[in-house]
């Protein structure tokens, strides 16, 4: 799965508006996250989980900071990431299941904030590209 | 089974009520096959799916999803028992729809899109928190008579 030229030009095209929120869309997508699917914050068991802590909103910031490093090298996810996927693979491990989720809480965060958009169409490319970038950091898992 | 908060309830109610069903259904149903374009395999009568414009404009994609969204409304009616108020309906999938229940999950999750869209800030982690439970819910009671 490879995004086309126009799913690539929506998301760089928005991603200079989202930048501007960075910070706070990564910690309020954690939040949803956390919120939503409990079983999640089984993996920050030495952080402290309340809205608005430290922890959390540097977090939140890391995980905006990787996701735009992706939007940058948009042809090149699989080269811009290779660290991180190494990182999910060896380290982390996180269930696979957990980039649906998170994608998913981002998404929600993203149409909260820029609802005019977040059309139907951008709405399929910013699924599209967060599904590539879950794969991209799953990929050294087995 | 799913149990709901007096809280829970009082969000999901509180919200449904400012929700235009006509609008928000055919814009679930809408983006369910623009952006998981494979979902379109049920819907061969419908005509023109040949683009996102076509798909959200399409007369019969914004009746179905009024139908669709309708139903849901007595989701949020029968919170204490979504088994029983979608045992019908979760035979009519399996039997006749032949509709593999992770369409329902699809679905859910664009709803919830949606409502996000609609309500921005409204719409806090609490909020989506409840409706992720109604939507799974849904999805499991439909599925329930699976066989």
């Amino acid at each position: 799965m490879s995004l086309t030229k126009v799913e690539r030009t929506i998301i760089t095209s928005m991603w200079g508006k989202v930048s501007t929120q960075a910070d706070s869309i990564g910690t309020e997508a954690l939040e949803r996250l956390f919120t939503s699917y409990p079983q999640t914050k089984t993996y920050f068991p030495h952080f402290d989980l309340h809205p608005g802590s430290a922890q959390l909103r540097a977090h939140g910031s890391k995980v905006v900071a990787a996701v735009g490093d992706a939007v940058k090298s948009i042809d090149n996810i699989s080269g811009a990431l290779s660290k991180l996927s190494e990182l999910h693979a060896y380290i982390l491990r996180v269930d696979p299941v957990n980039f649906k989720l998170l994608s998913h809480c981002l998404l929600v965060t993203l149409d909260t904030r820029f609802p005019a958009d977040f059309t139907a169409e951008a709405h399929a490319a910013w699924d599209k590209f967060l599904s590539v970038v879950s794969s991209v950091l799953t990929e050294k898992y087995r | 089974m799913v149990h709901f908060t007096a809280e829970e309830k009082s969000a999901v109610t509180s919200l449904w009520g400012k929700v235009n069903v006509e609008e928000a259904g055919g814009e679930a149903l809408g983006r369910l096959l623009v952006v998981y374009p494979w979902t379109q395999r049920f819907f061969d009568s419908f005509g023109n799916l040949s683009s996102a414009s076509a798909i959200m404009g399409n007369p019969k994609v914004k009746a179905h999803g009024k139908k669709v969204l309708t139903s849901f409304g007595d989701a949020v009616k029968n919170m204490d028992n979504l088994k029983g108020a979608f045992a019908k309906l979760s035979e009519l999938h399996c039997d006749k729809l032949h509709v593999d229940p992770e369409n329902f999950r699809l679905l859910g999750n664009v709803l919830v899109i949606i409502l996000a869209s609609h309500f921005g800030r409204e719409f806090t982690p609490d909020m989506q928190a409840a409706w992720q439970k109604l939507v799974s819910g849904v999805a499991n009671a439909l599925s329930h008579k699976y066989h």
